[in-house]
């Protein structure tokens, strides 16, 4: 039945050619089917910018602000805090924050805008896990070592109150600092970075 | 140099040898033998199973987003549509979806009708087919019940409802069914677990079974000659080709068309002027009021129709119900000898005509609101319904056969066709020369003759 | 069998004019009409917003789609204080709804989808004088709606004029008994723009998908004409 006069290369021509249009078809097809799965309109909006009072925030105290769903850290640092961090850097594995994600203006020893606010995504750089606020001196879980910082429960990770990871820990770099900025001396803006000054 | 596709073919045949992939493949594909001649409605198995496909992909998508919650669920539709990437696409293909698969099954159950495709010895894979038109059903009606508008509810509500007219268990069993004394939450909730799991897999292993015994006894035809009885040395039959690739390639050409149709629907008429996605759904489910006309999703008009004919509740419900039950009898109601239409007797041919204007008016009717009108009309299209099944076994006695060939015969395909559709556009036109620019315009008595032609035909096929 | 069709036919000449009252009036639907939108969407916040939400849109789509800044959808069409994020909420609160109008007014996100825009056009502008009823206004398009004509300002008012036929009374038109603050040409021009704001709405997404048709469509034929001349070139095969 099969002719002996088929044209086989025609044939073969147009398979591929059906398959490349069908492929290419398909293709196009699965980018809305995978795009789908990306963060909608409605997580983009939970994703905006906040507006953080900093005014009511005593010296040593910590409060959580919530930024694309990720607990944010806002830190009043006193001076003696400040004296601390510069006495650390032979211990910490990434001082100078050269690995770490933080915006170009917060990269700096204090890893931040202003010295004493202290701005950070509280979500430890290992596996994600919330580390603790430990600000006091050598507590008894702790040992003699602590000079007050976040300590991770998951995996065991020490930052110290810059958000910098301290040798010999999973944790690979610094803690992320977000980008922010002042809109006045009380107001802070998280999600939105400050724009850099000629100086 | 040639490395890699040996590398590649071993890993091939590591495959094949725990596997019987290849075998599957010559004996449902490459060495299953289906006639030569089908013709147009041989398309709709093959975009069934399609659709099927679409259904999946779309509805898996849609579950990540919609929540089954009767505060949330309407909203997080509309959600769908505006705050998640492409979700709007993803929707429409699967509301589209939902009709085309009711098209595609009505087209080929019709087939069946055509060509005898229930008989003796294809009984079996009506059954089935049966089997997987009801568990359609029940999956398009859980899963209209999802988006949460006041047609969902109403709809649900009200076929919900016809189970409390079984005499004793009834209102028990409605209310089991909901899991509430109306329509709530609850009843949300488990339709979705029904819609995206139960009915999902059942639908599988039916079109699985369906698919196994169509290849046990193989394809019928349009001429509803077996194949198998004539055969080349090899085994072969001699009317039959095997299935890919020449039905594979033929298939495609059905899907290319189907998906035309498809995204123009999608694309341009997503509401198909309020029949694919009714006007009322557009507004959050009120259980306080009932919106003004009330009206199922087009698919299941014709049995509504039946159901609303009959004026009492519990005799509706039966009739609803038997409208579907007598067509799984149908293998055993039509004492034909002959499988298909093109050499049974007249009677046949007017009864099938009969039976699709019936269900085609029972559809119409059933979109629109009651008149006595409407119902008297419903009464008299119920009535033929039932007459084409339950008469079967007494006017298809009467039938004066044709004469089978012993092989099957080939149509002319629509490409040959071509000069004969040519010669029939010259016949209904004219040429009118003005000037250098020749004109043709439309010729009332070339176009009376095709008329009076083509009523002749449809007569004398009717015998 | 003749009678069953003649029947059949009659049918459906029947449900021709199921609908009666007043005919409904044509919206000019245009959503390539970006300043029309523009507008709709001021008149929406200005005059419906007050007790009608659409709180399946928000301010940053009307943005996007409209071609229109930010800052300018905040500033100009957002009530004061809203986000770009934010969907179009009503400022009036459901216990002083229920107060007012003894039920909360329905979100409006999809009335063009469940109404049409015929209607929706039709319906603003068929308020007419009526003492009888709570707001003083009835409607000729939705009997004896819960509703006060929120554009009386722009409209003026109108009176029915009915015709009677023995015992029955039906509205034949309206006219108009004051003048508003806009002609009637630009009234229409107003609820036009409205309706064609609440058109696009109903499915923001509209215009882009039927753009979209066109390249899936020309795609697809590629592709029919591809199969069609492989199954052309196997089934020579077959005699």
């Amino acid at each position: 039945m099969i002719d002996e006069s088929v044209d086989k290369s025609k044939r073969q021509f147009l398979t591929t050619a059906l398959t490349v249009v069908g492929a290419v078809g398909t293709g196009y097809l699965a980018v809305p089917f995978l795009s789908q799965m990306q963060p909608s309109v409605k997580a983009m909006a939970a994703g905006a910018p906040v507006e953080v009072d900093i005014s009511k925030i005593e010296p040593g105290q910590l409060i959580r602000v919530a930024w694309r769903g990720k607990p944010v850290w806002v830190l009043q640092r006193s001076p003696e805090v400040l004296e601390t961090l510069k006495t650390l850097d032979g211990q910490l594995r990434d001082p100078e924050s050269d690995e770490s994600e933080q915006p170009v203006l917060s990269k700096n020893p204090a890893r931040s805008l202003k010295p004493e606010i202290f701005v950070a995504v509280g979500l430890c750089t290992h596996l994600g896990c919330s580390p603790t606020f430990r600000p006091e001196v050598a507590p008894h879980d702790l040992g003699a070592d602590w000079k007050g910082g976040f300590f991770c429960p998951c995996h065991g990770s020490w930052f110290d109150l810059a958000g910098r990871v301290y040798k010999g820990v999973p944790a690979p770099t610094n803690l992320e600092v977000p980008p922010y900025r002042y809109i006045t001396d009380t107001q802070i803006i998280i999600g939105e970075a400050a724009e850099e000054k000629n100086a | 140099m040639n490395l890699k596709p040996t590398r590649l073919r071993m890993c091939g045949n590591w495959v094949l040898d725990r596997f019987p992939l290849a075998q599957v493949w010559n004996e449902h594909m490459a060495h299953y033998y289906a006639p030569k001649n089908f013709n147009f409605w041989y398309f709709f198995g093959s975009l069934a199973l399609l659709v099927l496909v679409n259904q999946f992909v779309t509805g898996i998508l849609l579950t990540m987003n919609y929540k089954p919650d009767a505060k949330l669920a309407f909203d997080s539709v509309e959600y769908i549509m505006r705050d998640v990437n492409w979700g709007w696409l993803v929707r429409y293909m699967h509301s589209t979806g939902a009709s085309a698969f009711f098209i595609v099954v009505y087209l080929h159950m019709f087939r069946g009708l055509l060509y005898g495709s229930f008989k003796q010895p294809r009984e079996l894979i009506w059954i089935f087919g049966m089997l997987l038109f009801v568990a359609l059903m029940a999956e398009a009606f859980m899963g209209y019940l999802l988006p949460w508008g006041q047609m969902s509810y109403w709809g649900a509500q009200v076929i919900i409802s016809l189970f409390s007219a079984i005499p004793v268990v009834g209102d028990d069993l409605a209310l089991w069914i909901r899991g509430d004394y109306v329509i709530s939450d609850a009843t949300l909730n488990r339709f979705f677990a029904f819609h995206v799991i139960a009915v999902p897999l059942v639908l599988v292993l039916l079109v699985f079974m369906h698919i196994v015994a169509l290849h046990e006894v193989g394809s019928n035809n349009p001429d509803g000659v077996d194949i198998k009885k004539s055969k080349d040395p090899w085994g072969h039959p001699t009317d039959g080709i095997p299935f890919h690739p020449y039905y594979t390639v033929k298939d495609v050409v059905g899907v290319a068309v189907f998906l035309i149709f498809f995204a123009t629907v999608i694309f341009y008429m997503p509401e198909m002027g309020g029949y694919f996605l009714e006007h009322a759904n557009f507004i959050p489910a009120d259980p306080m009021k009932t919106p003004e006309h009330i009206a199922p999703v087009w698919y299941f008009t014709p049995f509504y129709s039946i159901l609303r004919a009959i004026p009492d509740k519990f005799a509706g419900v039966i009739g609803m119900g038997g409208s579907i039950v007598v067509l799984f009898l149908l293998p055993w109601l039509d004492r034909g000898k002959v499988k298909s239409i093109r050499y049974r007797g007249g009677i046949y041919k007017k009864a099938l005509l009969l039976f699709v204007i019936s269900f085609v008016a029972l559809g119409y009717l059933g979109t629109q609101p009651v008149t006595p009108l409407a119902t008297t009309m419903a009464r008299i299209f119920t009535a033929i319904y039932f007459g084409f099944f339950l008469l079967m076994p007494i006017y298809t006695r009467w039938e004066k056969l044709k004469p089978v060939p012993n092989h099957i015969t080939m149509q002319p395909t629509l490409e040959e066709r071509i000069p004969e559709l040519k010669a029939l556009f010259e016949e209904v036109t004219e040429v009118k020369s003005e000037g250098e620019i020749s004109k043709r315009s439309f010729n009332p008595t070339g176009a009376k003759n095709v008329l009076i032609r083509t009523a002749k035909n449809l007569k004398e096929s009717l015998d | 069998m003749k009678k069953l069709l003649s029947l059949f036919l009659l049918l459906l000449s029947f449900n021709v004019f199921a609908s009666g009252g007043v005919e409904l009036q044509d919206a000019d639907i245009d959503l390539n009409d970006k300043v029309s939108l523009q507008r709709g969407a001021k008149h929406f916040v200005t005059y419906c917003l007050g007790c009608h939400s659409a709180k399946q849109i928000r301010y940053l789509r009307i943005a996007v789609d409209l071609g229109l800044d930010e800052k300018h959808v905040l500033k100009d069409i957002a009530p004061e204080g809203a986000g770009i994020y934010e969907q179009l909420h009503s400022a009036m609160n459901k216990h002083d709804a229920e107060k007012w109008f003894g039920t909360q007014p329905p979100d409006l996100s999809l009335i063009a989808r469940s109404r049409g825009a015929d209607w929706l056009y039709s319906y603003l502008k068929g308020f007419y004088t009526d003492k009888s009823r709570p707001f003083g206004v009835n409607n000729a398009i939705f009997e004896d709606v819960g509703m006060p004509n929120p554009l009386w300002q722009l409209q003026g008012e109108q009176q029915p004029v009915y015709e009677t036929d023995g015992e029955k009374r039906t509205l034949e038109k309206l006219v108009s008994t004051s003048k508003g603050t806009q002609t009637a040409q630009e009234f229409d021009q107003t609820v036009n723009d409205l309706v064609n704001f609440l058109v696009y709405v109903g499915e923001p997404v509209q215009l882009e998908r039927q753009q979209m048709g066109k390249y899936v469509l020309f795609f697809l034929f590629v592709f029919l004409a591809i199969a069609y001349l492989l199954k052309k070139e196997y089934w020579k095969d077959v005699h």
